[in-house]
């Protein structure tokens, strides 16, 4: 298939970036997104220009690398569906295609379609954990969860921590990654202990990072991914609420 | 000789007496000694996150953006521990006993029994962190069966027990960030290693964002790199990976051991044409509820639908009746690859078996399939557009993991004093062949309870002079990093990096895969020379020295070339097939790998020389396993 590709090309977080043209003739449908690109990168490099910049590694929609807003949708337009796990036969021989990087605040571009997401990092050193030091653990099945509920901590789990969520938020906030992290702890009994402090200083950390505040428009659960679902968010609205009672 | 520093006593005793015999660092004085940590893996982050809870100051690196993308993610199916909570004839001496027959007799007995036995207290700190894995509606935990063993002794998070595990780790990991005992330094890659008077002192460390290289010096260096499954472009592992860590340390003096010794894992989603960047793994859990067939007859045009049951041939189940579909990995890729070779293999390229759930389906309905492995057939239908529901998957094996790694002894000490290595990185565990949900298992047992042992006895055991940045090493091994980079970026040939890429795999996987020969490994080695050359002269390196991928990659791949070559030469040298090292001449009657314990029972560990690599042997003894031909007929 024959493809326009306009890409988001910026050297560096200071200097001002803009879209360039690039085509693409003898794509296969069966490429995935990011092999046609390795694609387009092989011929740039061959007639010795700089490749495109973007992030990857696992390639199979689990480490949460692979970013960009293809046709201005995170992740691009297939639903529950990282980046690297879309194929080219989502899209038409002859289709013009727009990717640029995930655009936010807390996501400073460091080159092309390439961002820096260590505000996360930041948010989980904040209180992402229960505070338990190796060799401390009781023995494993002391600790009786019921299947229910493991498996509803395991959905909060899945989070991956790309940032699409954010990238789709007009105000750009986090708060459906955050909330991912809380509830999963919130409804384990081992985060009982740090549960007020854990999502005190979690949402602090949020908003010092410069994410906006969430409106409830639902567009980060409509990019997720991992399809985490809104309803973690009003969990970490009633654990806020919890902590500021019980706490 | 080689000496492994096995602690004295009876197998079940030698742990107990290596803690207590060990040399400690009081608690006051161990934030005045640095360790570094390269990696961020299973292996890494919890030997990172432990070594800071103690009190040391700890530097931790990663190439990764942030520590929790570090390939361990990728990890599906699950992590053994010898909990018997089945109560199903499990114990740490059986896990121990089906680890060493997994890896065909060729690991080290006091390593794999001490891995069983801290396999327990994983499952409890992991629990402890939050690790959500699957439990009975009792809210006890449950087990699934993995290939090479006949007990239930895996334990899970859906198909994403590694991102679990790492994401456990990862949260203690930053928890001791928060405390200030750990400084992260991420999108920064090691590029060498600092050796003063014989012993590792520091890193040389590039950022990848600003292209600076900055020393760090430090008591004690641990490499927790992971694999070097990319050596063949194409395998299961992470884009990234890469073995530069641990070659560079090699080439500094650590030893490398049994480098021929890959795991080409039997169920991947099969190659679809030559853009392809990567292969997909499909667990190995899956084979608990697939049956793996091909047709009967050779070319057969039919629709797998449409072949009736008298003309399948299951073929593992007929092969091997006791252990049916759940064969170790190399048995079962072997077997896949007779079949192909015979002409019975499937789909549009001929290289692929069919892994069929219709049975499964049938017997435990949509539903319960769809809890198991839900998102392993997503992934599935995603790659290849067709529905394993109503369709079989059609697999294929592909590179996945490497036995062989840096020599380590018992204390995953390397052959540099004061360099340690873990998790896939080290060669220490698995013999020939790993077993699945082991390397897990072998990463957290490594960092959360081997290492942090280790790191106090040496410390504790040791005189470290002083050390400054500016010392007489750190500043020849800074500037030789810098004339490499530099050597690399000036390189205006006509090839990308990943094609000259794509051309080492090839040779290695049709010489050095899944079937070895003398006359095929000898061609391998005079065509790597020549593609080194190729790769010295025609590379092309666009871009400046900041984030630049093709000098990322040109850099790791220069690496990938020479220890391509050392693994040929080991593959050659050991002429006696072994679980995943199958050499063509050696086999029994009915094609299975036949070993040579009177020639071979040793660890091959080579030494950079600059020139031909020399050869130290670390015999293996076994007083506790009984040698035998492995049979899972
Ligand atoms: C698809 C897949 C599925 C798997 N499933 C299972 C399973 O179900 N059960 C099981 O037991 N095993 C499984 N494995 C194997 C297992 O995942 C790995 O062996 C294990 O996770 C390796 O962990 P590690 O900590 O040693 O290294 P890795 O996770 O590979 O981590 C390496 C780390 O080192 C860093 N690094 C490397 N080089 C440098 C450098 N030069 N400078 C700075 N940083 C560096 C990286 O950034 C990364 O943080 C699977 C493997 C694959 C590929
Ligand atoms: S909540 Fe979804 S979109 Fe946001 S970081 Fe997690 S996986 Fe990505
Ligand atoms: S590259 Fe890992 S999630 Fe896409």
């Amino acid at each position: 298939m024959k493809l326009h590709l306009k890409i988001w090309r910026q050297k560096g977080p200071q200097e001002a970036g803009s879209f360039k043209d690039y085509s693409v003739d003898n794509a296969s449908e069966h490429m995935s997104f990011l092999e046609m690109l390795d694609f387009l990168n092989t011929s740039l490099v061959q007639k010795g220009e700089e490749a495109v910049q973007f992030d990857h590694d696992c390639r199979e929609g689990i480490c949460g690398s692979c970013s960009l807003v293809i046709n201005g949708n995170p992740h691009g337009p297939e639903t529950g569906t990282a980046t690297c796990q879309l194929h080219m036969r989502k899209f038409k021989d002859g289709d013009t295609i727009v990717i640029e990087p995930f655009r936010a605040k807390a996501f400073p571009v460091i080159r092309d379609l390439s961002v820096n997401r260590t505000a996360f990092d930041r948010i989980m050193e904040a209180g992402g954990f229960c505070s338990v030091n190796t060799g401390n653990a009781p023995e494993a099945n002391a600790i009786l969860i019921g299947k229910e509920t493991a498996e509803k901590a395991m959905d909060s789990a899945a989070c991956i921590g790309c940032g699409a969520c954010v990238a789709a938020c007009k105000n750009a906030s986090a708060m459906l990654f955050v909330s991912a992290k809380v509830s999963q702890l919130a409804l384990l009994p081992q985060g009982n202990p740090e549960r007020g402090r854990r999502v005190r200083n979690m949402v602090a950390q949020m908003d010092q990072e410069m994410f906006g505040a969430c409106s409830n428009t639902g567009s980060c659960e409509a990019a997720c991914p991992k399809e985490i679902k809104l309803e973690n968010i009003a969990r970490l609205n009633r654990e806020m609420v919890r902590a500021a009672w019980v706490e | 000789m080689l000496d492994s520093k096995i602690p004295s006593g009876p197998i079940d005793q030698k742990w107990k007496n290596r803690k207590f015999e060990s040399n400690l660092v009081n608690p006051a004085n161990r934030r005045k000694h640095t360790v570094i940590v390269v990696g961020t893996g299973l292996a890494g982050a919890s030997a990172a996150a432990t070594l800071g809870e103690q009190g040391y100051r700890v530097k931790v690196f990663t190439f990764h953006e942030s520590p929790r993308r570090a390939h361990s993610i990728a990890a599906q199916g699950g992590i053994n521990a010898a909990k018997n909570y089945q109560n199903d004839g499990d114990s740490v001496y059986r896990l121990f006993y089906d680890t060493i027959k997994g890896g065909d007799f060729r690991s080290r007995e006091a390593n794999v029994y001490r891995l069983a036995e801290v396999s327990v207290n994983i499952i409890d700190q992991c629990v402890a962190q939050g690790v959500p894995f699957a439990r009975e509606y009792g809210g006890t935990l449950t087990n699934r069966s993995f290939g090479g063993t006949q007990v239930s002794r895996t334990f899970y998070a859906k198909g994403q027990t590694g991102q679990q595990l790492l994401l456990g780790a990862y949260s203690s990991l930053m928890r001791q960030a928060g405390q200030k005992t750990i400084e992260i330094f991420s999108r920064q890659e090691m590029v060498d290693l600092i050796v003063v008077e014989g012993k590792a002192r520091g890193i040389i460390a590039r950022n990848l964002v600003t292209g600076e290289l900055t020393t760090h010096t430090a008591d004690a260096v641990i490499l927790a790199t992971g694999g070097y499954g990319n050596v063949f472009f194409l395998s299961t592992n992470a884009k990234q990976s890469n073995a530069s860590a641990c070659w560079r340390a090699h080439k500094r003096g650590a030893y490398f051991a049994n480098p021929c010794f890959t795991q080409i894992h039997p169920t991947c989603v099969p190659v679809s044409g030559d853009y392809q960047s990567k292969l997909t793994l499909m667990s190995e859990s899956l084979r608990n509820d697939g049956r793996v067939w091909v047709p009967l007859k050779a070319g057969e045009k039919r629709a797998p639908g449409d072949i009736p049951e008298n003309e399948r041939d299951y073929f593992l189940e007929r092969m091997y009746p006791a252990f049916g579909n759940l064969v170790p990995r190399d048995i079962a890729s072997r077997a896949a690859k007779r079949m192909c070779d015979e002409g019975r293999g499937v789909g549009p390229t001929g290289l692929s078996v069919y892994m069929d759930f219709r049975d499964s389906i049938q017997r435990l309905g949509h539903a319960t399939i769809s809890e198991k492995y839900g998102n392993l057939f997503q992934m599935y239908e995603k790659i290849t557009d067709e529905n394993p529901y109503q369709v079989p998957m059609r697999i294929f094996p592909a590179v996945h993991y490497t036995m062989g790694g840096l020599w380590v002894d018992y204390n995953l000490m390397s052959s540099i004093p004061g360099l340690f290595v873990a998790g896939e990185a080290n060669f220490s565990d698995h013999g020939a062949n790993r077993l699945g949900a082991s390397a897990l298992m072998q990463g957290l047992a490594d960092g959360y309870f081997v290492i942090p042992y280790s790191i106090a006895n040496y410390i504790g055991g040791t005189k470290l002079s002083p050390i400054k940045n500016d010392h007489e090493s750190a500043k020849a091994t800074l500037a030789e990093s810098q004339t490499r980079l530099e050597a690399l970026m000036k390189a205006k040939g006509s090839q990308s990096v990943d094609q000259l890429h794509r051309k080492l795999g090839k040779i290695i996987w049709d010489n050095c895969g899944m079937a070895r020969n003398e006359a095929g490994l000898n061609e391998a080695m005079v065509s790597i020379q020549k593609l080194k050359e190729e790769f010295a002269n025609d590379v092309r390196v666009p871009g400046d020295n900041q984030l630049n991928s093709e000098l990322e990659k040109a850099n790791r791949v220069a690496d990938f070339l020479e220890l391509g070559e050392l693994m040929c030469l080991d593959a050659l040298e050991r002429k006696e097939s072994c679980g995943g090292h199958f050499r063509e001449e050696m086999q029994t009657p009915e094609g299975e790998a036949l070993r040579d314990d009177k020639n071979f029972s040793h660890v091959a560990a080579w030494e950079f020389t600059g020139k031909t690599p020399k050869l130290h042997k670390e015999a293996l003894v076994f007083e506790n396993i009984h040698l035998a031909q492995r049979s899972y007929k």
